[in-house]
C-alpha cells in the first residue's frame, strides 16, 4: 500500500533560486494496482518516485508505504520497495548473479533463502544461461532482466518503477511491461512513471497526470475520459496539462 | 551500525576492485615495481655514466705553456690527461665538449717559485660535465704533488723536516650507529614514500566507489536499498583503507628488496661502506603503525573530495592539486634541517613524515609519537565524519 501525503520537494538552485520540483502531491495505491503516473519530462515524476524509493527526503509532507513512514523510517521502507529506473544501472564488474545476490544481502536474507530465490529468479526469468557472466559483458535484454531480478529478489510489497522502458527496443520493453503485470497479478502494489501514453492506456488501473510538480487530475482511463470528455488520452493529457503548461513556462 | 552490512559491502567492492585493472596497476603494480626501478636503475645508471666517463682520457690544453716548461712537461708525462695544442677558442671547445679542461699558467710562473711571490694556476672546466670534472681533478692533483714536492725542496734547502708543516693532525670519527646514519640519509626518504603510495594507493578506489558509481549509474541503485548510509559509506571507506594499506605495504617489501640487493651488489664489488644501510624490522613495523591513522586520513578525505564529482574524470582533476598539497609536506620533510617540534608534530603528514625519520634512525621521542598518533586520528576521525555526512547530503549526490 502506498499513501502520498502532500509530498512536496524543493531545490536551491545557483540561477534560478528555489525550484518546486514536487508540490503538494498526494494519491494512493493499493495492492494488486498499478498506479500510472503520468507526465512529461520534468513534471516531477523522478522526483515523486525518489521520494517514494526513500532515495531522496520529501521537504514537505510524507509517504505512509507498508506502514512505515519514508521520513521516519526510510531503511523499513526500503526493505518493502523494488525499485527500477533507466538510472539504476548495473554494477559492471559483477556477474549477473553476484549483482542480484548482493542485493538480496543487503535486504538481510540468509544464504540459504538467497540461494533458493536466486535459484527460483534465475529459472522464472530464463537467466541461468549468463548467470555467471558480468554485467558488463551482457546485451541490454540480459541487463533488464538482472535489473528486474535484483529488484525482486527480496520479494517486495511495492514495486516503483520509473520510465523502465526508455530507449530500450520493443522486445525488452515488452519484457518489462509483462513483468509490470505479473508483480500486479501476484497481489504487489505498482507505481510507474511514463511519458508514453499506449503503455498507460495498457497497464495502469489508476492514472494521475502530473505537471510542474502538481497532481493535476487524476482517476481510472474510464473516469478520465467522462470526466475530460476525450476518448483518446493523449487529448485528455493535452487538456488537462496546457492551462498548467503556460503557468510553469511562465 | 551494522557490522554484518558493512562486511557485505566491503566483500563486494573488494571483488570489483580485484577485476579493475586500473586500480591494480595503482595499488600492487606501481609500488612493486617502482623501487626496484628507481634505486637499482639510478645505481646501474650513474654507475655506467662514471665508468664511461672513466675510461677516456681528458683531453686538456695548457695556457701560456711558454712561462713554465718544467710544469708542461710534468703534465705531458701524466697518463690520465692528454694534452692538446693551444686554441684561441679553448672556451668554445670546452663548452662545445672537444676539450674536457683548459691549464692558465701565469706569466713568470717559474720565476715566482724562486722569488717566493705565489701566483695562480687557473683550471677551467665545465661544470656538470662529469668528464671535464675528471680531467680537471686530475690536472688539480699534479699541480698539488709539484706543489708539495717544491714545498719539500725549500724545507730541504733549510735543512728543516716536512713535519714542520703539521705539528699535528686532524681526524673526524663516526660514533652514530650505522641504523642512525641510514636514518639520517634515507630515513625521511622511506617516510615520504610510504605516505605519497598510501595516498595514489587510495586514489583510485576512492574516485571509483563515489564519482565512478555516479558515472556508470549505480548510486541510484545501491541508495534504493535498504542499506544504513553510514554502513555504506563505511564498507566503502573499508576497502578504500585496505587499497592504501596494500599500497605502502608492497611498496616497503619491494623497498626493503631492492636495498637488501643493492647493497649485497655493492658488498660484492666492495664497496659496502658507501652504502650502508641497517634498518631494523622494529622501524619499519613503527613507521607502518604511524602511517595507519594517515591511510584513514587519505582515504576518508579523497573519498570525500570524489564523492563531489560526477565524473572519474573529474573526480581526477579534483584530486590532482590534493596530490601537491600532500607532496609538500612530505617533501619537507626530506629537506636537510627540517626537526621534529611540538608545533609541527601537528601538522598532519609533515609531522608524520618527520617521525617517521626519526623512527628510521632508531630515535624514539615517545611523547612526540604520541601526539602525533593522537592527532593523526582526531583528524581521520574528524574525515570520516565529513564522508558520512557529505554521504548524506542530496545535493552532493545527485548534483547535475
Amino acid at each position: 500500500m502506498i499513501d502520498a501525503r502532500s509530498l512536496s520537494k524543493r531545490f536551491q538552485d545557483k540561477k534560478r533560486g528555489e525550484i518546486r520540483a514536487v508540490d503538494n502531491v498526494s494519491f494512493s495505491c493499493k495492492p494488486g494496482q498499478i498506479y500510472g503516473l503520468l507526465g512529461a519530462n520534468g513534471a516531477g515524476k523522478t522526483t515523486t518516485l525518489r521520494m517514494l524509493a526513500t532515495i531522496l527526503e520529501p521537504t514537505d509532507g510524507t509517504a505512509i508505504i507498508c506502514g512505515h513512514d519514508v521520513v521516519e523510517h526510510p531503511e523499513k521502507v526500503r526493505a518493502n520497495v523494488g525499485f527500477l529506473s533507466t538510472a539504476t544501472a548495473l554494477y559492471p564488474r559483477l556477474t549477473s548473479q553476484e549483482m542480484v545476490e548482493y542485493f538480496g544481502r543487503l535486504n538481510g536474507l540468509d544464504e540459504s533463502t538467497l540461494k533458493k530465490r536466486v535459484d527460483d529468479i534465475f529459472s522464472r526469468l530464463d537467466m541461468n544461461g549468463f548467470r555467471d557472466r558480468r554485467c558488463d559483458k551482457l546485451s541490454t535484454g540480459m541487463k533488464q532482466k538482472t535489473s528486474i531480478a535484483r529488484t525482486l529478489v527480496h520479494d517486495p510489497a511495492v514495486m516503483i518503477f520509473d520510465e523502465p522502458t526508455l530507449g530500450l527496443d520493443i522486445m525488452t520493453a515488452r519484457t518489462i511491461t509483462t513483468f509490470i503485470r505479473e508483480c500486479r497479478d501476484n497481489g504487489k502494489t505498482v507505481i510507474f512513471s511514463t511519458h508514453i501514453m499506449s503503455e498507460v492506456e495498457k497497464l495502469c488501473d489508476v492514472i494521475g497526470i502530473i505537471h510542474g510538480g502538481k497532481l493535476l487530475t487524476e482517476g481510472t482511463l474510464a473516469q478520465l475520459r467522462e470526466k475530460h470528455a476525450e476518448q483518446d488520452l493523449e487529448e485528455i493529457f493535452v487538456k488537462v496539462v496546457t492551462p498548467h503548461h503556460q503557468n510553469v513556462e511562465a | 551500525m551494522n557490522l554484518n552490512a558493512i562486511g557485505v559491502v566491503y566483500r563486494k567492492e573488494f571483488t570489483e576492485w580485484i577485476r579493475d585493472r586500473r586500480t591494480l596497476i595503482s595499488t600492487v603494480l606501481v609500488p612493486l615495481l617502482i623501487f626496484p626501478l628507481l634505486m637499482v636503475g639510478s645505481v646501474y645508471f650513474a654507475t655506467v655514466m662514471v665508468g664511461r666517463a672513466k675510461k677516456e682520457t681528458p683531453t686538456v690544453m695548457l695556457l701560456g705553456a711558454e712561462n713554465s716548461p718544467a710544469l708542461v712537461a710534468r703534465l705531458q708525462k701524466l697518463d690520465n690527461v692528454e694534452i692538446v695544442p693551444y686554441a684561441a677558442n679553448w672556451k668554445d671547445l670546452i663548452s662545445d665538449k672537444q676539450v674536457r679542461a683548459a691549464v692558465d699558467i701565469p706569466k713568470d710562473f717559474d720565476a715566482s717559485l724562486t722569488t717566493n711571490s705565489p701566483q695562480t694556476v687557473n683550471i677551467y672546466y665545465y661544470e656538470g660535465d662529469l668528464k671535464s670534472s675528471f680531467g680537471a681533478d686530475n690536472v688539480e692533483k699534479s699541480l698539488k704533488d709539484y706543489r708539495e714536492s717544491v714545498v719539500k725542496d725549500r724545507l730541504q734547502a733549510k735543512n728543516l723536516s716536512a713535519t714542520i708543516l703539521t705539528p699535528f693532525d686532524v681526524k673526524q670519527e663516526n660514533v652514530a650507529p650505522p641504523e642512525k646514519v641510514s636514518g639520517a640519509t634515507i630515513g625521511g626518504f622511506i617516510g615520504y614514500v610510504v605516505i605519497i603510495l598510501c595516498m595514489t594507493g587510495a586514489m583510485y578506489p576512492a574516485i571509483d566507489l563515489t564519482a565512478g558509481e555516479k558515472e556508470r549509474g549505480t548510486m541510484e541503485t545501491i541508495l534504493s536499498s535498504p542499506i544504513y548510509r553510514l554502513d555504506l559509506v563505511l564498507g566503502k571507506f573499508l576497502l578504500v583503507f585496505s587499497a592504501s594499506l596494500a599500497t605502502a605495504v608492497l611498496s616497503v617489501i619491494s623497498m626493503g628488496i631492492s636495498i637488501t640487493l643493492l647493497g649485497q651488489s655493492q658488498m660484492k664489488s666492495g664497496d659496502a661502506q658507501h652504502f650502508a644501510l641497517h634498518i631494523g624490522g622494529m622501524s619499519v613495523l613503527a613507521v607502518f603503525l604511524m602511517a595507519l591513522p594517515l591511510a584513514v586520513l587519505f582515504s576518508a578525505v579523497l573519498m570525500t573530495i570524489a564523492l563531489f564529482a560526477k565524473s572519474y574524470k573529474e573526480a581526477q582533476s579534483y584530486l590532482t592539486p590534493m596530490t601537491f598539497l600532500i607532496v609538500i609536506p612530505a617533501v619537507a620533510s626530506v629537506m636537510p634541517g627540517v626537526e621534529l617540534t611540538p608545533k609541527l608534530a601537528l601538522v598532519p603528514i609533515l609531522s608524520t613524515s618527520l617521525v617517521c625519520k626519526e623512527i628510521i634512525s632508531g630515535t624514539y621521542h615517545w611523547h612526540s609519537i604520541a601526539m602525533i598518533f593522537a592527532s593523526t586520528c582526531v583528524y581521520a576521525a574528524a574525515a570520516i565524519f565529513l564522508a558520512v555526512k557529505t554521504f548524506q547530503r542530496e545535493s552532493v549526490l545527485f548534483r547535475s
